[in-house]
């Protein structure tokens, strides 16, 4: 067989169901061996940039590695943003990308870019395949890289040529890296010592980030939870890692978690972070960030320890493992009632600082009261999952949306990718046939990568897609008003420019477009219902901010909260 | 404060440039650097000089330790290593300075490389505090080029690994 066939063979090796591409000169071996026949399913994207976010979405749906392919040159170029935010979100994720003939490289060939030197900083690792022998173990070590230790995206750039030449094809049981060797245990005298500081917390809290998804690791969470009694706080990309409706979850918290939620972290005494990296929109000024708080850290990456904030007791190694020792250990040392006053004082905070937003009836539906009832309409179901766009429908989606089951919530955390949610929608929906998936998104968003929808309607692969449609590039239109004394600048998409609903309907899916609540209402029960890929155009009030907020640069605890003084009603 | 960082990489395209990277990435300045083999054809040893708070050098240390093609990551703690450095000087020598700028290399115990009618190379080989000495002491004469090829560095004979396996139990 030749090179394309190995790569093939090679991803039906490692159980591979689908992978999501676009063709072009350099990858043109490859799929002429999809041609000749193969057992992974091939989505057809629209854009690479749509593919690699699609593999994202798969990953983070089912917890495997993710498989996006586009050609040299520009088609790699496309890939760079979602290997970026692949990396800033700890995704597995394997890139192949089609390069120019061997004795071409070096000499600015048609569609030639040195793709792996330009994704040195945002890869894992990477190869350059240049002998087409070493193509099953490079393909061996990439999905090992991309999976193992803290995930991440990998690269592996194959040269026409290579695909074209022929080899004898053996798939290697076991890789040989010398040089990678991620932890397989944490430190059994660490464990002990976090067990320790954790039951004689007066105020301890567990502050969970995306690790503990792809980790595998939320039964075991929730286990050490329970034991000791302690309030949970997932942080965006830990959204669905813990039950959102159990009474130990406390919100989440950051720049627009809410007020109660950065009370509870900020305020506890042992901060127990878990899977997560003390990012700046969590943390806020740093230097006010918990206070006095013992912070016990547990991470499979060493180089997160004391990174941000110093960790008074690092725990390095595979949380699954970890979060079950420490329960076990807690499970004897935890002293029953001991966290109740402090849950109590949670529970108070809550009451007293509920999420709100301006109800007064206007001519014009609110981007909040779109989140509520599309919560609403989910209510209790356990098979939707939620991908979104980044800005305020996002922090929006993360405010009302519960999320009880792992891995139902989707969105672009660290790298703040705008277009983000379709693609991932698609790449979600690949990876959960059975369930009804919903994009929220903004208009901003949307325009980035609808041309996916093409993509969604041919395959087969139905979305919902929810425009959270303020006409603004809300979250910049925010900031303007809030920190550039209302400087309005480059910030106007208009309502109807295009008509969401009519594009939606040229690309094979349904649109809608609702104006008000009976509106809304009727065309989001239709959408959900339709088993089509829906676009529902929701026309909302752009003068909602998104609140509460820690203004950068201040302390979280110090949240500007919705300032309204009309009519106010508390929604929990 | 001013740090020596051995990194033993596979011998393999790319592996510089990924540590390299790393450096300029998360803004570490790298003053110095030199590569090369190792007693094995498949592992090269780096050696940077950084400057660097401990804290930062304990998450530079961490950041190498990620690169998948490093296989070992040490500190040369001052005083229990050899750090030398090769150095070539390029220094103005007319006849009237030629006698004391020799005299000068002979305390240094540099050699002379090359001599031409107006000026000499002195190639000088040591600690690179020395190399800094010598150069101090020749730039009045003017200096008209210098090389230096970077540090490089060994545990001393005497320390031992502390207990730390051998390079070939790595690979």
């Amino acid at each position: 067989m030749n090179g394309a066939d190995a790569i093939l063979r090679s991803l039906e090796a490692e159980g591979v169901e689908v992978m999501f591409g676009l063709p072009g000169g350099a990858i043109l071996p490859l799929y002429d061996a999809m041609a000749r026949g193969t057992t992974v399913r091939h989505v057809l994207a629209r854009h690479e940039q749509g593919a690699g976010h699609m593999a994202e979405g798969y990953a983070r749906a089912s917890g495997r590695v993710g498989v996006a392919i586009a050609t040299s040159g520009p088609g790699a170029t496309n890939l760079v943003t979602p290997i970026a935010d692949a990396w800033m979100d700890s995704t597995p994720l394997v890139c192949i990308t089609g390069q120019v003939r061997t004795h071409l490289i070096g000499t600015d060939a048609f569609q030639e870019c040195d793709i792996t030197g330009i994704t040195i900083p945002i890869v894992k690792h990477s190869w350059l395949v240049l002998d087409v022998d070493e193509l099953p173990h490079v393909m061996k070590a990439a999905f090992h890289v991309a999976s193992t230790g803290r995930c991440g995206p990998v690269l592996v750039d194959v040269p026409r040529d290579v695909q074209e030449a022929e080899l004898e094809f053996a798939y290697p049981d076991e890789v040989s890296l010398p040089g990678w060797k991620p932890p397989r245990r944490g430190n059994a005298r660490q464990i002990k010592a976090a067990a320790v500081s954790i039951a004689e917390a007066e105020r301890p809290i567990l502050y969970v980030g995306g690790g503990v998804l792809n980790a595998h690791a939320t039964d075991e969470l929730r286990e050490l939870a329970e034991v000791a009694r302690l309030p949970v706080v997932t942080t965006l990309m830990a959204k669905s890692g813990f039950p959102e409706s159990h009474e130990l979850h406390v919100g989440w918290p950051g720049m627009h978690g809410p007020k109660w939620s950065n009370y509870a972290l900020n305020k506890a005494d042992v901060v127990v972070a878990v899977g997560a990296r003390f990012d700046d929109r969590v943390t806020g000024k740093l230097s006010a960030f918990a206070p006095g708080a013992t912070i016990v850290h547990l991470d499979i990456d060493a180089a997160e320890i004391s990174k941000i904030r110093h960790a008074d007791v690092p725990v390095v190694g595979p949380l699954k493992p970890v979060l079950a020792e420490l329960a076990k250990r807690l499970r004897d040392e935890a002293v029953p009632g001991r966290t109740d006053a402090w849950l109590a004082q949670i529970d108070e905070w809550r009451g007293q600082f509920p999420l709100r937003y301006s109800a007064e009836p206007g001519p014009m539906l609110k981007p909040q009261l779109v989140l509520e009832r599309l919560q609403a309409l989910t209510e209790g179901r356990d098979d939707v999952v939620w991908t979104t766009g980044v800005g305020q429908h996002q922090m929006w989606a993360m405010q009302y949306v519960r999320c009880d089951r792992p891995r139902t919530f989707i969105t672009s955390g660290g790298l703040g990718t705008m277009g983000y949610g379709i693609p991932a929608a698609i790449g979600a929906k690949a990876a959960r046939p059975d369930a009804t998936v919903i994009c929220v998104d903004g208009d901003g968003c949307f325009q980035m990568t609808c041309q996916e929808l093409a993509t969604a309607a041919h395959e087969e692969l139905p979305i919902v897609v929810v425009i959270v449609n303020n006409g603004y590039l809300g979250m910049v239109r925010q900031w303007q008003d809030m920190f550039f004394e209302e400087r309005f600048s480059q910030i106007a998409l208009s309502h109807n420019l295009p008509d969401y609903a009519a594009l939606a309907r040229a690309y094979g899916a349904l649109g809608f477009t609702a104006e008000n609540e009976e509106e809304l209402e009727a065309a989001l029960i239709e959408a959900i219902a339709s088993g089509r890929t829906c676009v529902v155009d929701a026309r909302v009030d752009p003068r909602e901010h998104c609140f509460p907020m820690i203004a950068a640069g201040s302390a979280a605890i110090d949240m500007v909260e919705f300032q309204d003084t009309h009519t106010e009603v508390p929604v929990v | 404060m001013k740090h020596t960082i051995s990194v033993l990489v596979e011998n393999k395209p790319g592996a510089l440039m990924r540590v390299t990277a790393m450096f300029a990435r998360r803004g570490y300045n790298i003053e110095s650097l030199a590569v090369g083999e190792t007693e094995r054809h498949d592992v090269s040893r780096i050696t940077l000089r950084v400057d660097c708070e401990t804290h930062s050098l304990e998450q530079i240390e961490k950041q190498l330790n990620k690169l998948v093609n490093t296989l070992r990551v040490t500190e040369l703690p001052p005083g229990e290593s050899l750090e030398r450095e090769l150095a070539l000087f390029k220094v103005s020598a007319p006849p009237s300075a030629r006698a004391e700028l020799m005299a000068l290399g002979e305390v240094f115990h540099a050699r002379i490389a090359d001599l031409g009618p107006d000026a000499i190379v002195f190639e000088l080989t040591g600690p690179p505090e020395d190399v800094d000495s010598f150069e101090e002491l020749v730039r009045p004469h003017g200096l008209q080029e210098l090389v230096r090829t970077g540090r490089i560095g060994l545990t001393r004979a005497t320390r031992g690994h502390k207990g730390k396996p051998p390079v070939q139990a790595l690979v």
